[in-house]
């Protein structure tokens, strides 16, 4: 509420200083290949990319309130347009991917033609998962459903869909997924120069996302989709659509979402079907949450923070890592409901105290 | 630990990255000549619905290491496992694997479970040149010459076991099967058999894996008149689908299962009231006799509790630790490539016999058998083959290529 | 699709909805009345599960021979181990959440982790059998082909008992009476001096009784193991979105649908093919009903 009593030039000037810490952070990221080994640089390369869908997913959460159990949907999306280029790749004229063979395919299904040319490619990569998004929420919307109800559809979505790609092997792999990529526009996939390009395309890409975010949480919208988060009825009486922006913003989300999708896949060197279920959805929400919903370098910085601490804490420690994780989330929501940035602002105002 | 100082200068500049920075640089690669220890990855899923399968083949991983270290190392050196989680999850596998060759500097990884899991760190493997050792019946279709593939092929498992029971049980075949890779490769194979041995289909049937509710699935058996049920249902699914089985009242006399998931660790969380008189087709039982296995198993469960039983894929990641160590022995060398080249060289006597891979295709040359299960949850070996069978994993009834490393790789047959 | 198939598969349909009704009941009243979502519920019910199991490994140590029995102590025990359980979890953890149902979500799911890990650690990795008392076994033959087992009977029965137990907590004691008051307005119910605190535990701890006795129940046909409880929990919440909050009718009327429709699909579809459809008519039928099928009355604005 107090965000909506607050004149829009409050709110800049007290957000300047993050604004500051994330510009710094983007170009010591960008940086990143000049001091980083190839394979810690993949690694930040594919938390970087995941952290452009939670950037999408505090948009929707963090801003206007609604909670989806199923980013993992529209992510994994974006990661099969992308494998299935990939996957085209350096296949001769008339072979087919390995997976149909085995399935007994004889003629390329007419879903994979158009992943044969890049250009196609991207531009699948950027409207389908934002397109599906946009559809599913402006469906669901309309009738009204929201809160813990929306949450559990979502999750619906997601169980349905990974279903789906699981069964249907022929066209999508089967639950191995696809992978064994070789090359990308003729480049050795696995050469340090094209990992490092995938690297600096997502932190570009990254940037890009988060501007745009920024922006747009300072902008009228920002402010109508705090407006939808604390008082939809009321928003409604005033004369404004909430299903409108509510749509576009999980649209948006979804955009994220797919990009982040395309990325990961080319770092990471495999997507499966298990990447759309419920529990990376989960996850994804609780980056979110753990760093600090509704002020967008919170689910950047929560993200790098939850996936660096599961990728090494379950090497670390393989038997109990579960508890270790376990417990930071609900000590997370249940001490600091604002997350490691509400806990940084605390830091902050108390070292303000101290030194005036 | 030897970091590039400018770098880290540079990293610790960036605010974000300083967190990050020092923990995520790579470490020095830990030069693997010399040294006093020999590190060596061990990949399953710890956590997650795998969990269950692939905990005790990791058991029996470290449980040879111990033995060897005990008795000395290799080549005067002790192994040191580094054990990582899988997870359940093929990206996860592909990440860990990458951490183990490239940070760890891991001289062979020993690990995997499904198909997909395998599928996910091939490409890891190939692109790092290392070496994993894969312990578990698979579908075959693959060629890769930093895998050595010591469960059984199709021709080692699935083709003989669909022989023995046209040869005993009847014609009429009924196939269930988790839904992913494994399942319907098999079934594909199964049904160019049975059209090339005059047997028929009567149905085939998947489930998403983890499902538990098989009520219609088993009314489509029932309704099917089928003579046998051949099942490449993997994971807890079997649990539900042999208690539902058996309280829809259809019983080994009249349709026996057959399947080439199940092996003891299933059938002690089946239950084996739910199972026995079914079959299963293995290398190994825990019941087969040779001069090897009484301490083989008698040393799993003193380690792992009296309770544990032992299993084929259990065997096979035993007797891989072994393999390895003998080749690389063989090899004076822990390169991998050094070892794959004198893989085809060293037998070893497992617990389920004589065994030794394949040069060809880097598969094991091993026997095939077919097992009831008894009152107590073991299996009574009921057929044999003559002798260890050449491992052949492109099926001819599907597929009409071969791996043959000697003439380059995956050709036509 | 002949008579005897029908009849299998109606029969089939039923018994699955008596297993996802008995799933569901537990988070439907804690839905209602508290409006969390539990994802720790899947764990509760593996615990009921496990409790069967170590009945089954007591009766062996000290009355062997007499095995059979030991699920009769399980069905009660299962009710209250896991209801304890709900209890302290409750207390510890989603009372200092009340007013965010979506952060209780997470906590929870944070909850199941730990308890997944935990029955890794103490029940070992494997799955444990639990056995079907000889009672149980075999079934109801009608005509040749069709076999009604008695365990689905069983089962059937139990979740119309539970059914009717819940039914008689809520509206014939005097606990039942102010869960309900509650339900309808907890401020108002508050002021007339109803300890609502103690009312969102007991109704908690009920709810995961009532999710451990579906564990023993399920253990009679499915699998015993730490990720046990992961395979029902999406399915449960699909019943009570379905069937709507606050309503017993709901859940019963929702769960016979899904059970339903899923098991004539499947017949002629496959299991996986069934899923997806469920879930696809489930989110499209939300589109007009957005309340479930029973909703219930009343309207709050914000």
């Amino acid at each position: 509420m107090d965000a909506l009593a607050a004149p829009v030039s409050a709110v800049h000037a007290k957000r300047r200083m993050p604004l500051l810490l994330a510009a710094l952070v983007l170009i010591g990221a960008a940086a990143a290949p000049l001091y980083l080994h190839q394979t810690p640089l993949n690694l930040l390369g594919q938390f970087l990319a995941l952290g452009i869908l939670a950037v999408g997913l505090d948009l929707i959460w963090g801003y206007a309130g609604i909670l989806s159990l199923g980013q993992g949907v529209f992510f994994g999306i974006g990661g099969y347009l992308m494998a299935m280029y990939l996957k085209m790749q350096g296949l001769q004229p008339g072979q087919l991917p390995n997976f149909m063979t085995w399935s007994g395919v004889t003629s390329l299904p007419l879903i994979w033609h158009p992943f044969e040319s890049f250009p196609l490619t991207l531009i699948l990569v950027l409207t389908v998962p934002a397109l599906l998004a946009y559809l599913f929420a402006a469906l669901v919307f309309r009738s009204r459903i929201r809160g813990v109800y929306f949450a559990i559809i979502t999750q619906a979505l997601a169980v349905a869909v990974s279903t789906l790609f699981v069964n249907q092997q022929q066209f999508t792999g089967g639950s191995s997924g696809l992978t064994g990529f070789k090359t990308i526009l003729g480049y050795s996939f696995y050469a340090r120069a094209t990992q490092t390009a995938f690297y600096e395309v997502t932190v570009a890409v990254l940037a890009a996302v988060f501007a745009l975010a920024w922006y747009l949480t300072r902008s009228h919208f920002g402010v109508l989709l705090r407006a939808v988060r604390d008082g939809e009825n009321r928003l409604r009486f005033l004369g404004y659509n909430p299903t409108v922006y509510k749509a576009f913003v999980f649209g948006l989300a979804g955009l994220c979402a797919g990009l982040a999708g395309a990325l990961y896949v080319p770092q990471n060197g495999i997507i499966a079907p298990g990447m759309l279920g419920m529990v990376p959805s989960i996850e994804m929400v609780i980056w979110v949450a753990v760093g600090g919903r509704g002020t967008i370098i919170g689910a950047l910085v929560g993200t790098l923070v939850v996936s660096y601490a599961k990728y090494y804490l379950s090497s670390a420690y393989p038997d109990f890592w579960l508890f270790l994780i376990g417990t930071l989330f609900i000590v997370v929501v249940l001490f600091f409901p604002r997350g490691l940035m509400g806990l940084a602002e605390l830091a902050g105002r108390a070292v303000r105290r101290a030194t005036s | 630990m030897k970091v590039n100082r400018r770098g880290f200068i540079k990293g610790a500049l960036a605010t974000g990255a300083t967190v990050l920075g020092p923990t995520l640089v790579g470490r020095t690669p830990e030069a693997l000549a010399g040294g006093t220890t020999v590190k060596v990855g061990i990949l399953h899923s710890l956590s997650g619905t795998m969990a269950i399968s692939e905990i005790p083949v990791k058991n029996a991983e470290l449980m040879a290491i111990e033995e060897i270290n005990a008795a000395g190392g290799v080549m005067g050196r002790r192994i040191e496992p580094v054990v990582v989680d899988g997870a359940s999850d093929w990206p996860t596998f592909a990440q860990k694997a990458r951490e183990l060759i490239s940070r760890d500097r891991v001289a062979t990884v020993f690990g995997c479970w499904t198909s997909a899991s395998r599928k996910a760190v091939k490409p890891v493997f190939e692109q790092y040149n290392n070496l994993l050792w894969y312990p578990v019946q698979y579908e075959g279709n693959e060629c890769s010459q930093n895998i050595i593939y010591t469960g059984a092929c199709p021709n080692q498992q699935i083709e003989p076991a669909v022989t023995w029971l046209l040869k005993n049980k009847g014609k009429k075949f009924f196939l269930v099967g988790s839904d992913y890779v494994f399942p319907r490769t098999a079934n594909a194979i199964i049904k160019g058999q049975l059209k090339a041995m005059g047997g028929t289909l009567v149905g085939e049937e998947y489930a998403p894996l983890g499902h538990m509710e098989f009520a219609t699935i088993v009314n489509k058996i029932r309704q099917s008149g089928a003579d046998v049920v051949f099942s490449t249902i993997n994971g807890d699914s079997n649990v539900a689908f042999y208690k539902q089985y058996a309280s829809a009242g259809l019983t080994p006399e009249k349709v026996p299962i057959l399947a080439v998931s199940v092996a003891e660790v299933e059938v002690q969380g089946i239950g084996p009231q739910y199972c026995k008189g079914h079959y299963a087709s293995w290398n190994y039982f825990e019941t087969t006799e040779t001069p090897t296995n009484p301490k083989f198993v008698a040393e799993f469960k003193k380690r792992y509790g009296h309770a544990q039983v032992t299993d084929d894929p259990i065997e096979h990641g035993y007797l891989n630790v072994y393999l390895w160590k003998l080749a690389a022995e063989k090899a004076r060398s822990f390169q991998p490539m050094k070892v794959r080249a004198v893989v085809g060289t060293v037998g070893f006597d497992a617990p389920q016999g004589k065994v030794h891979v394949d040069p060809a295709n880097q598969n094991l040359y091993q026997v095939a058998r077919v097992g009831e299960i008894t009152d107590s949850g073991m299996f009574r070996e009921v057929w044999k083959s003559d002798g260890p069978v050449k491992p052949q994993p492109y099926s001819p009834y599907i597929s009409n290529m071969m791996c043959d490393w000697a003439r380059g790789g995956l050709v036509k047959r | 699709m002949d008579a005897a198939a029908a009849v299998s598969q109606l029969f089939t349909g039923l018994s699955m909805a008596s297993i996802l009704l008995m799933m569901a009941l537990g988070l439907a009243v804690i839905f209602g009345l508290m409006g969390v979502i539990n994802m720790a519920h899947g764990e509760l019910m593996t615990m009921g599960a496990y409790v069967a199991y170590l009945c089954q490994l007591l009766f062996a140590h000290f009355v062997p021979g007499q095995t059979g029995w030991s699920y009769l102590l399980a069905l009660p025990l299962s009710f209250v181990v896991s209801g304890l359980l709900g209890w302290a979890i409750e207390v510890a953890l989603v009372r200092h959440l009340y007013g965010r149902p979506l952060e209780t979500l997470l906590a929870t799911w944070g909850l199941s982790l730990i308890l997944q890990q935990s029955f890794r650690t103490i029940f070992g990795s494997n799955n444990v059998f639990v056995s079907t008392p000889e009672i149980l076994t075999g079934g109801v033959a009608l005509g040749a082909s069709v076999q009604l087992p008695y365990v689905r009977l069983f089962i059937l029965g139990l979740a119309a008992l539970s059914l009717g137990g819940v039914f008689l907590f809520l509206y014939r004691t005097r606990n039942g009476l102010m869960i309900r008051s509650v339900m309808q307005n907890r401020p108002m119910a508050a002021s007339c001096g109803i300890n609502t605190r103690r009312i969102d535990a007991l109704t908690f701890a009920f709810g995961s009784g009532l999710a451990g006795l579906a564990g023993c129940a399920l253990s009679l046909i499915g699998s015993v193991g730490p990720t046990t409880g992961q395979n029902y929990i999406v399915d449960s919440f699909m019943v009570v979105v379905l069937g709507g909050v606050g309503q017993l009718l709901g859940t019963v009327v929702g769960a016979l649908t899904i059970g339903e429709a899923h098991a004539l699909i499947e017949y002629f579809t496959s299991s996986s093919a069934a899923k997806v459809a469920v879930f696809t008519m489930i989110i499209l039928f939300l589109q007009a009903r957005p309340a479930g099928l029973f909703p219930s009355v009343g309207r709050v604005l914000d």
